[in-house]
């Protein structure tokens, strides 16, 4: 299995086990903004701990991702960037500057958490 | 056969010049005590070596000259080489400088030379063969020590390089998730990569949300290195950690605005007392925003 969609409350956990090809990450952007309307999940951490490599196509459609789910109701949080991958992503100008980022899963949830928990105030005001 | 008899005088001569050497190296020895004195004047006489005690260079002229005759002697210079540097590694983190040793090497080359013509004056031809080969056997001997101490200097300034390198770029955590990296000295484009690495390194082994970089210490920066300081703030970014710049000089900012780095997206504090407070400051929103009793209040 190239990528595991897990729930967890009202967020979509997606983690890329391995090196996805342009195809792979269609087929998953597909899979993942589905879902979110399936699970009416608030937020999407994407976990990319376990790649050392991600191309300029792979980092755009993250950003991708982040920018549907967005449409689709949901905050997107990208996590576990290994500094390799964040040097060669700055390096071709892949900032993901609308798009959160965060160390490690357990960041993006605390994040997400924090986000969600204001969100709900702001709506029962 | 024909080609035997005009070669024959220069295959004697050639034998001659064979037994030369050796000849060279008996009177040397013989007058050695003698010439290592004139040697030793003239040292003192030209003022070389004022870091160095007479007793010290007079045993360091013994050593040399034995060496120097045992080169002619032998024509193998490895042995002087490995003196020559060993000298060099002790001498030099003393302030010998390498025009003093060449320069003693070459008393000593006319020292000899002198000697050598005193002894044959009478025979012109026959000074003119020491000479010859006196001469480039000598000019070697001076090359070796030369090359030997511009070498061990070399080596020295490379490890110093090499430790600056080392110590140049810490990484210190001042606060839980906050790190700060103070850097000082010339930031070249290797220097610069070196630090993004540490960086981004030391953001996953201390977890760091905020990470302050100091430059203070930095004189001033080109286009490339500006451009790289920007890339290792996009990255940290990417890896979850904003990136507080402190310690901008006047000359970096009126570099950085001229040469149009685009530091939009960079912060900058002025000093890295401040850059600190802001560190603090951004942890501390991030709790207030979602704990305190005040934020329910609201």
């Amino acid at each position: 299995m190239l990528v595991s969609i897990l729930r967890q409350g009202n967020c979509l956990i997606a983690s890329i086990h391995e090196a996805l090809n342009d195809g792979e990450m269609v087929q998953f952007q597909n899979d993942l903004v589905k879902q979110i309307g399936t699970h009416r999940a608030r937020g999407v951490i994407i976990d990319v701990a376990a790649l050392d490599v991600l191309d300029s196509f792979g980092s755009r459609t993250l950003q991708r991702i982040a920018r549907m789910a967005r449409l689709r109701g949901a905050e997107t949080v990208i996590v576990g960037i290994q500094s390799g991958v964040a040097f060669a992503m700055a390096r071709l100008g892949m900032h993901l500057d609308d798009v959160h980022t965060a160390l490690d899963l357990e960041e993006g949830m605390q994040y997400l958490a924090r986000v969600l928990r204001s969100d709900g105030r702001r709506a029962r005001r | 056969m024909e080609a035997t008899p005009p070669r024959e005088p220069q295959v004697d001569r050639s034998i001659d010049d064979q037994e030369l050497l050796p000849e060279l190296v008996t009177h040397l020895r013989d007058a050695r005590t003698e010439l290592r004195e004139q040697w030793a004047a003239r040292i003192s006489d030209a003022h070389l070596l004022s870091a160095m005690t007479d007793e010290e260079i007079f045993s360091m002229a013994t050593a040399v000259y034995d060496n120097y005759v045992g080169v002619l002697e032998t024509g193998s210079v490895e042995e002087l080489q490995a003196y020559a540097q060993d000298l060099s590694e002790r001498i030099i983190p003393r302030g010998v400088e390498i025009h003093e040793v060449v320069d003693i090497v070459l008393l000593l080359r006319d020292v000899l030379a002198r000697s050598l013509f005193e002894k044959y004056q009478k025979d012109f031809e026959l000074l003119n063969r020491v000479l010859d080969a006196y001469e480039p056997a000598a000019n070697r001997i001076a090359n070796t020590v030369a090359v030997s101490f511009v070498r061990e200097r070399e080596r020295v300034i490379r490890q110093q390089q090499d430790a600056m390198r080392e110590l140049s770029t810490p990484v210190l955590q001042v606060r839980e998730r906050v790190l700060v990296l103070p850097i000082i000295g010339l930031l070249d484009n290797q220097r610069a990569q070196q630090l993004t690495e540490q960086l981004l390194t030391g953001i996953r082994t201390h977890r760091a949300k905020v990470v302050v970089l100091d430059i203070t210490g930095v004189p001033d920066v080109d286009e490339s290195v500006a451009n790289h300081l920007v890339l290792a703030v996009d990255a940290s970014r990417l890896m979850g950690a904003s990136v507080i710049l402190t310690g901008v000089s006047p000359e970096i900012a009126q570099t950085l605005v001229t040469i149009g780095v685009d530091l939009d997206k960079v912060n900058t504090v002025g000093d890295l007392q401040g850059g600190v407070e802001e560190a603090e400051r951004r942890l501390g929103l991030n709790v207030i925003g979602a704990d305190t009793p005040g934020d329910h209040q609201a």
